[in-house]
């Protein structure tokens, strides 16, 4: 579908980068700025902030009213489904996590239906929110807060810091010190093989320091990937007039999979991660 | 330019197909795999699944974040003017 703005039709290249726009504001010598921040390090994408924020809220809110209200006598289809999310959350956390933690379980169940509930946005036609908020005067608008790599760094940052947090609680400064430098080459400890020792420690360091650091950086990039490209697809898909109704149609039922299955091993993930910085035993 | 333009689209075909093409190979072994062992043990078949869409999905980022990189040098790129 191609959209008129003022005289002259748009061409397909500036409805794919209209809709690949986030709304950004920015401070540009003393001033807030929108949208006119290409380049400038200090520019907040409000849309991304917006939905995530307006999703996380309804999360919250719709599960905290069914835990108020749940009866074990006639419970409703709500309860229903929430009960079976949470028994879920539930079962994959005991099955992956063998420590003693009360944060790792609701830490899982969020972090499921948050980026579950994000990724949904995905599934509403192109034009239709982009439509409404041009019509109250909002230029560009992205509705998908996981096409935006902020958020599913800032999602995936949060994860890293609570491993290194856990790793360094339960096992000690010197215990993590330790796995990072001692696996998997054990360094000589006496003889003339001391010598080498240095070199054996900062070879283990370099491995297991790009190990311990692919750990954010795929698990952001795995979720920004895979939503991105289905987003492009179906503004692609949107620019093909009349055929788009099956394509559409056909994407978005493969795209459900997508989108379940990346919350879902995002939390698989996180608990997995989690429970390895909480493993003691070698 | 011309050039850079042609690099470019270059470089984005080579991302995808390559990235498509490793996963590709990949989650076929797998999915062999699968289907024998399900062959195997039927009543394991739903925790085997399970399994496999856990491994099918950490192959697809490799692939995706290649794909995400390229279309976004396929849209976006910042060394075009």
């Amino acid at each position: 579908m191609e959209e008129s703005h003022g005289s002259a039709e748009q061409t397909a290249s500036e409805y794919i980068q209209h809709h690949l726009s986030n709304l950004q504001v920015c401070r540009d010598q003393g001033a807030w700025v929108w949208n006119h921040c290409a380049g400038n390090f200090w520019t907040l994408n409000v849309d991304s902030i917006f939905f995530s924020v307006v999703l996380g809220v309804l999360f919250l809110y719709v599960f905290r009213q069914v835990a108020k209200q749940a009866t074990a006598g006639k419970p409703t289809k709500l309860q229903a489904a929430v009960e079976l999310i949470v028994g879920f959350v539930d079962g994959s956390v005991r099955d992956a996590f063998h420590g003693e933690n009360k944060l790792i379980a609701p830490l899982a169940l969020t972090i499921f239906v948050w980026v579950f509930l994000m990724n949904l946005m995905d599934l509403i036609p192109v034009d239709w929110l982009p439509i409404t908020a041009a019509a109250v005067g909002v230029p560009y608008l992205k509705v998908v807060p996981t096409t935006d790599v902020n958020v599913t760094f800032a999602m995936s940052i949060s994860v890293f810091i609570l491993i290194i947090y856990y790793s360094i609680k339960i096992k000690g400064f010197g215990g993590f010190a330790k796995e990072l430098t001692m696996h998997p080459v054990a360094p000589p400890t006496k003889g003339i093989g001391l010598i080498a020792a240095p070199f054996i420690i900062a070879f283990n360091f370099i491995l297991e320091g790009v190990s311990l650091l692919a750990r954010p950086v795929s698990l952001s990039l795995r979720l920004f990937g895979n939503m991105y490209a289905g987003e492009l697809i179906f503004i692609l898909i949107a620019l093909l007039g009349l055929w788009q109704v099956p394509l559409h149609f056909g994407w978005a039922v493969f795209h459900i999979l997508v989108v379940t299955l990346q919350a879902f091993i995002f939390m698989m993930l996180t608990i997995v991660y989690l429970g390895s910085a909480h493993d003691v035993g070698h | 330019m011309d050039f850079v333009i042609g690099m470019n689209l270059l470089a984005v075909a080579i991302l995808i197909g390559l990235g498509a093409l490793g996963v590709g190979i990949g989650m076929g072994i797998l999915g062999g795999r699968f289907l024998e062992g399900a062959a195997r043990q039927p009543e394991l078949a739903p925790m085997l699944r399970t399994q496999m869409f856990l491994v099918v999905a950490l192959l697809d980022a490799i692939a995706m974040i290649g794909v995400g990189i390229a279309l976004f040098f396929a849209f976006a790129n910042p060394f075009i003017a």
